[in-house]
């Protein structure tokens, strides 16, 4: 596949609207359908595309493996310290409220950051899965 | 009368005893190295026996559970974390047996572990153990779900990392049998969500005894009970469903068995008493399916078909594998006679048989650290080598059978009582009668390990390191002393027997 | 005959939640594939998906985000607790495949019956 010339452009084309699409997702997720799970399976769609039609190496330049593995427990770390933030300034453990001025803002603030979090955790959870297949049985 | 002082966290304690267990994880997957890890997982695993015991403390003090609200939402609405004496009880029990491993873990781990492995391995034994805790202290039964998935996922990685091939189609059984019981697990919540829309145990168990009124409504609930028990019968390895659970033992390696034999059970039985006891009640449980009847005849079954596959095994690990199935029976017994005595003796024995499992398996895993193999004929004559491991597993076999003197009898003099309470004295006789099949397995084993001439292997055997020794002895004097001063086991248990039993008769 | 059917047609989705459980469940146990135990596995699980989502509908009901012009909408607590319930059953899956991989690996066969003569059971 590495010749076909169509396939090649047409990805290079698509690419960056489906990362655009998975940043809208994202953060339209207040509004409309989306959030972090669709968005991170969206942005690691991307990748994993990418890989298929330009090849594994190709495609561990742009997402390389070790910062990939590190983002997996970082979202986790994002998510899970958003809710320790919640008790270091008083309130519950997962409580927004201290965030900001009023509960709307406070809450609009705690659920980005923990989308965040998830966005992280399931891109690269996602590309983690798809590398360590990949691999398997072609060293 | 706290006895620590946690000063501005003392009430998040709840939270954090589930949370700082899950950050080691997060944490020691940055440390890429497996003693860091291991010095993390350390200092984290200690601090948990401290929060649990004080939570204990204080519900014990008070007689009021603990509620925290996770987000600070009300209860039907968010989920809540709730400590009762029943909860606190099993949190000390798992978080004890969390920590006492870990000291002993860094050489067992280091040395049947590959080292770009070790920091996982030590990610996922606190994901593991995260997971227990958050079953037994949710009040929530979705969330315990996604707790009950979270221990079982880590509890594969961790079989499957196990030296020998058949690790890993032991891990991969368990992942389907467990699968199937967390998926029936959540079928039966689903109908119960159906039925009254709620998900949190207090409000499901109030709405749930007006709900039945209603025909249709009932068969739903009783449905539900059905997928649930069979459900967590499975997560607990209660006879038949007990499968999966010996290969997995007997291939894991050793510090994840010692931890799964003492805990992963252990929070399973958890979850199905919350259930049977505080959410269905006895008008349902009891009356309408005879779920205690049902657990009766297979929980005997289990006390004597396991202990004669115990007899005949000729692999250590194993051995002892099936004697945790048969005496998960004996807790299941407890709780299918539903009295004040044998659920005492059901819960005593959760404490109890975690100390004395955890030590055996911890026993055979020093012995596996130095001959490299737990088959009786390579562990012939070890006892002459390897004395004061040896010991330890005598004294812990000892407690196993049930002997006076030891944690084993106090458990199993409450079922016997309860057995009396309940009129049914073959069951009194049948509890005795298994434990002399338990004295058959033990003795043999004993008698393999002193008094035959060392084989080639164990003939070069060393006694065991010191950091393995003194978690190992720790366990074994427990067993004995626990068989003197049951403040802490039994004393315990009937209070939280209390409230279980309490509700109902 | 009629108040079969219409039984039947009131709650078609439980009978393809019940008919897709039962397939799964049998598909786990009859095969001997571990490829296709853990296929079996998913489907068992993804009924599970549709016994919570269908009662979450509500007639007349809009997708559950806050708007002026609505004031019916679907109940949205189902679709979290099967979203957590989805990344799960990922999870599960990915882990269980990832076994197969190192089993084929180590036994070089997926077939359990011939991983069995394999390894006796006594060693």
């Amino acid at each position: 596949m590495r010749f076909d010339l169509i396939l090649r452009v047409g990805a290079k084309l698509v690419l960056p609207f489906i990362l655009l699409f998975a940043l809208y997702v994202q953060f339209h997720g207040d509004y409309g359908p989306g959030g972090g799970f669709q968005a991170g399976v969206i942005a690691a769609g991307m990748v994993i595309l990418y890989a298929l039609i330009f090849g594994i190496r190709a495609a561990k330049q742009i997402a390389p493996p070790a910062i990939v593995e590190m983002m997996v427990p970082l979202g986790v770390l994002l998510y899970a310290g958003t809710g320790m933030a919640g008790i270091f300034l008083g309130d519950n453990f997962l409580e927004y409220t201290a965030f900001a001025h009023d509960f709307l803002h406070a809450h609009e603030w705690g659920i980005f950051t923990v989308e965040l979090g998830v966005l992280i955790t399931v891109c690269s959870t996602m590309i983690v899965m798809f590398y360590a297949f990949v691999e398997r049985g072609r060293s | 009368m706290s006895a620590l002082n946690w000063g501005a966290a003392e009430p998040h304690l709840p939270i954090l005893l589930v949370m700082t267990p899950i950050f080691g994880a997060l944490f020691s997957t940055f440390l890429r190295r497996g003693v860091l890890a291991w010095l993390l997982a350390l200092i984290v695993t200690l601090s948990l026996p401290l929060m649990s015991i004080t939570l204990l403390l204080k519900v014990l003090e008070t007689g009021q559970p603990i509620i925290y609200k996770i987000g600070n939402w009300d209860a039907p609405f968010g989920i809540v974390y709730k400590v009762d004496q029943l909860s606190a009880y099993v949190l000390c029990v798992i978080s004890f047996i969390g920590a006492v491993i870990l000291p002993y873990a860094r050489r067992s781990i280091a040395a049947e572990i590959e080292e770009p492995a070790q920091s996982w391995y030590i990610t996922m034994y606190l994901l593991c153990l995260g997971g227990l805790l958050g079953i037994v202290i949710t009040g929530d039964a979705f969330n315990a779900f996604v707790f009950l998935e979270i221990s079982s996922l880590s509890t594969y990685v961790l079989i499957a990392l196990g030296r020998h091939r058949r690790a890993l189609l032991a891990s991969y059984q368990y992942l389907i049998m467990g699968t199937i019981g967390a998926t029936f697990y959540i079928i039966g919540v689903g109908l119960l969500y159906l039925v009254t829309g709620t998900l949190n145990f207090d409000d499901l168990s109030q709405r749930l005894s007006t709900a039945v009124a209603d025909p249709g409504m009932r068969n739903a609930t009783l449905t539900a009970l059905g997928f649930i028990v069979v459900g967590l019968a499975l997560k607990l390895a209660l006879f038949p469903m007990h499968v999966w659970l010996p290969n997995a033992y007997a291939y894991a390696p050793s510090v994840a068995t010692a931890f799964l034999a003492g805990t992963a059970t252990k929070a399973a039985i958890y979850l199905l008493i919350r259930v049977v006891f505080s959410v269905f009640g006895t008008a349902l449980s009891v009356e309408a399916l005879p779920i205690p009847d049902l657990l009766l005849v297979l929980s005997l079954a289990a006390m004597f078909l396991a202990s004669f596959s115990a007899v005949f095994e000729n692999n250590a690990k194993r051995m002892l594998a099936y004697s945790s199935v048969a005496q998960v029976g004996y807790i299941m017994l407890g709780v299918a006679l539903a009295n004040q005595a044998s659920m005492t003796g059901a819960l005593a024995h959760i404490a109890n048989h975690a100390i004395m499992k955890t030590a055996l398996f911890l026993a055979l895993g020093a012995v596996f650290y130095r001959i490299g193999s737990v088959l009786y004929s390579d562990m012939s004559g070890i006892g002459r080598k390897m004395p004061l491991t040896m010991a330890a597993f005598a004294i812990a076999g000892i407690g196993l059978m049930g002997t006076p003197g030891t944690s084993g009898f106090i458990s199993k003099w409450y079922l016997a009582i309860g057995a009396i309470d309940a009129g049914l004295y073959s069951v009194v006789f049948m509890i005795v009668a298994s434990s002399l099949i338990s004295v058959v397995y033990i003795g043999r084993i004993t008698e393999v390990v002193w008094f035959r001439e060392p084989s080639p292997a164990a003939a070069t055997a060393k006694e065991a390191p010191l950091s393995m020794l003194i978690p190992l002895w720790l366990l074994a004097g427990l067993t004995v002393y626990l068989g003197f001063d049951t403040r802490l086991t039994a004393d315990v248990s009937a209070k939280a027997a209390d409230i279980l039993i309490g509700g109902i008769r | 005959m009629m108040d079969a059917l219409q039984q039947f047609s009131a709650h078609y989705n439980y009978y393809i939640t019940i008919f897709l459980m039962i397939s799964g469940l049998f598909i786990v146990i009859a095969r001997g594939n571990l490829i296709k135990k853990l296929i079996g596995l998913s489907l068992f699980q993804t009924s599970v998906y549709l016994l919570y989502l269908t009662p979450a509908k509500i007639v007349g009901g809009t997708a559950p985000i806050y708007d002026k012009n609505f004031t019916v909408y679907a109940n949205p607590l189902p679709h979290v607790l099967m979203l957590t319930a989805i990344v799960v059953g990922v999870a599960t899956l990915a882990l269980g495949l990832a076994l197969v991989v190192r089993i084929k690996e180590a036994y070089g066969t997926v077939e359990e019956d011939e991983i069995f003569t394999k390894d006796p059971e006594s060693e």
